[in-house]
């Protein structure tokens, strides 16, 4: 009990801001709002997973990438290629010149199924790929950075680059692996059709699930000895190293951990939304998501969902209404969260929100005592 | 992927996708050039740099559009004067970003990423607010069109020759400035030692926003520069700022010699595979081939020997 209170949960202030972050989103959003919106935010919430990696990785361990994004296209590609499949089965795309292969193969005079499609025929593979692949991919990365001591800026406009790459290679690849519109059209998974109101609450409550999920083994980890190695490598990385530890392999896991946390908030996104382009992979998304991060609260697992939430709803209604305003707004906001606050939503609750609690509970105590004061005077009164 | 050229056509095709090479050259070592002085020297690592390049692109275009309006026999000489207010003001607003938000965060460089990154869009959005959505390009004069036929199947576009010039007496202007001048004298060593070139009465707040206001006017020349060879749209500046942060870091980061040869080996990587392969997948494989370099060189091809 004490090891699910204090490790898992963080005590008594983690246990609680768990608890609302759980309210808020598996009860609150789904009873407040409509499927159309509920998907939405679930469609946020996959983003969140990338955020959570980022605390990890940037808040505790001090390394920032700038290529979250690639784990997440890397986990959204896996699942779409999935589905895409079992989408072209021959009867399905019988119109085409080849038949049984995705429509965009067919339009770029592709005849057979590329080697590396294949085993995504297979759903234990997908599911085995989204979570291994990413960090293989990670660990070769990672390795070869840590290892040589690449660090700080150079680490994160490498990772930039590889983000770069990996867009560049996809919208060049059309045939492949369907260029700038993606991969999309997907309705079925296993012959259930994903696109039903069914499915999107299914999809959000698994979500929200995986999610938490997520943010408790973090927490596992971030409470452990390994955490504390972590916050000692990100302030000293030198006197960690003189220590006798290795710094490089504890970089080069939480690295890898990350990146398997954005390939599942991939594929969740995938299932949720139906298709995977890679507008999702590059510059912009990964920086969006060190945002997200910032704005939450670089060093809080709950306050990142928050932060996710807020500025994606925020993106949503001033693109909606006021496009021109919107980057004004999203450019001051990185500004002043790097400059004003630099812990973000977390730690303004800290700051602020914490007296407030304290203030209502002494409010409370101050009016029972008071109350109790008044029965007191009138029983005696009485007497 | 040769097999089908002779040698004499291969010539030609390098000859010219050298020449073409050699305006992309240019403008990534004028960006390149304005970028490691304030990465290299600095430490600051700035995401608006390309919104500084276009500031100078969108300068340019101001100029010709006024001079073919009210003075239009002006129009062969106006290119100078272009380029001294792009310097001018993309100095001007690098001075005020100092002022107002970098020196808040020398101790936090991976922050004046995120801080820059936010003045990139409000700056791209000031672009699309002020100059909209489509792509302007200037006027260019007469003696900047055309090229040179040194023999039939060799062409050389004019206006890369110009570029490069421009290139090269920038570069001499920046080595004078950085190695020669009094100035470079005080920048270097409040980058070497920050403490001590205080003590010696070295005011470095004055050479910190000096030295970024440089860099950022050096942003504005390859804007000025980047006009002649493409048009300038809101979003110019973030296709660049991948590129040139790669040649600074491949360069090695506080090495000009450096920074040049890599700014070189870059474009003409580039240039020449675009020929023969897709442009994505030479983009692709000049920019792998730079990570796998980095990743056994990781401090880039000319690093200084500093102990950390």
């Amino acid at each position: 009990m004490n090891f699910v209170y204090e490790r898992l949960m963080g005590g008594k202030s983690g246990l609680t801001g768990f608890l609302i972050l759980a309210a808020f989103i598996v009860v609150v959003l789904p009873v407040t709002l409509d499927i159309f919106r509920l998907n939405l935010v679930g469609k946020y919430l996959t983003y969140a997973f990338a955020a959570v990696s980022l605390v990890l990785l940037w808040g505790y361990g001090g390394i920032l990438s700038l290529g979250q994004g690639v784990f997440f296209g890397l986990g959204g590609y896996g699942m779409a290629m999935f589905l895409k499949l079992e989408a072209s089965s021959p009867e399905n795309t019988a119109i085409q010149s080849t038949p049984g292969i995705p429509d965009f193969m067919d339009w770029n005079q592709l005849t057979a199924l590329p080697w590396f499609w294949e085993p995504f025929n297979s759903f234990t593979f997908t599911i085995l790929a989204i979570l291994i692949l990413p960090a293989a991919f990670a660990y070769v990365i990672g390795a070869a950075m840590f290892k040589r001591r690449v660090g700080g800026v150079y680490f994160a406009i490498i990772t930039q680059v590889v983000a770069v790459i990996l867009t560049v290679l996809i919208v060049g690849q059309q045939g492949f692996i369907g260029g700038i519109n993606g991969i999309t059209d997907l309705r079925t998974l296993k012959g259930w059709d994903i696109t039903s109101d069914t499915a999107k609450y299914l999809f959000y409550f698994l979500n929200c699930g995986l999610l938490l999920s997520v943010i408790v083994a973090s927490r596992f980890i971030l409470t452990s000895k390994f955490g504390s190695l972590l916050l000692a490598i990100r302030d000293k990385e030198d006197r960690v190293r003189f220590s006798g530890y290795d710094v490089s392999n504890f970089k080069i896991f939480i690295f890898c951990f990350a990146a398997m946390i954005s390939a599942i908030g991939g594929a969740m996104f995938t299932l949720q939304v139906g298709f995977m382009s890679p507008s999702f992979v590059g510059i912009v998304p990964s920086i969006e998501m060190v945002i997200f991060a910032a704005v939450g609260g670089r060093m809080s697992l709950v306050g990142v969902v928050y932060g996710t939430l807020l500025i994606n709803a925020g993106k949503t209604l001033f693109s909606e209404s006021f496009p021109e305003l919107w980057l004004f707004l999203m450019g001051g906001l990185f500004i002043a969260v790097v400059m004003f606050f630099p812990n973000g939503l977390a730690g303004l609750w800290k700051d602020y929100g914490y007296h407030l609690t304290d203030k209502l509970l002494a409010g409370r105590r101050w009016i029972r005592a008071y109350m109790s004061n008044m029965v007191n005077r009138k029983v005696g009164g009485g007497a | 992927m040769f097999d089908e050229y002779t040698y004499s056509e291969l010539g030609a095709i390098f000859a010219m996708q050298g020449f073409a090479g050699i305006s992309l050259f240019s403008v990534l070592l004028l960006m390149a050039l304005g970028l490691a002085i304030i990465f290299g020297q600095m430490g600051v690592i700035n995401m608006a740099h390309g919104e500084f390049m276009a500031v100078g692109a969108y300068t340019t275009y101001l100029v010709s559009t006024l001079t073919e309006s009210y003075a239009p026999a002006f129009m062969p000489y106006y290119f100078f004067i272009a380029i001294g207010a792009a310097f001018m003001i993309a100095a001007l607003l690098g001075y005020l970003a100092e002022l107002a938000l970098i020196r808040h965060l020398y101790k936090r460089p991976l922050d004046t990423l995120l801080a820059t990154w936010g003045l990139s869009l409000i700056m791209q959005q000031s672009f699309r607010s002020i100059f909209g959505a489509r792509e302007v390009s200037p006027t260019l004069p007469d003696w900047l069109m055309g090229s040179y036929q040194p023999t039939d199947m060799i062409d050389i576009p004019l206006n890369g020759m110009f570029v490069l010039g421009l290139t090269t007496l920038v570069t001499l202007g920046v080595y004078y400035l950085l190695y020669r001048s009094r100035w470079g004298l005080r920048v270097r060593a409040t980058t070497q030692n920050r403490v001590m070139s205080g003590a010696v009465g070295i005011n470095t707040k004055k050479v910190d926003r000096y030295t970024f206001a440089l860099g950022c006017g050096i942003a504005g020349i390859a804007g000025a520069a980047f006009t002649t060879i493409a048009s300038t749209g809101p979003t110019t500046g973030t296709l660049y700022i991948v590129d040139t942060f790669m040649v600074v870091v491949f360069g090695g980061a506080a090495s000009l010699l450096g920074t040049i040869i890599s700014a070189f080996s870059i474009a003409q990587a580039q240039s020449i595979l675009e020929f023969f392969i897709s442009g994505s997948m030479a983009k692709v494989y000049t920019l792998l081939g730079l990570v796998v370099i980095l990743m056994f060189r990781p401090e880039g091809l000319f690093a200084s020997k500093i102990r950390r």
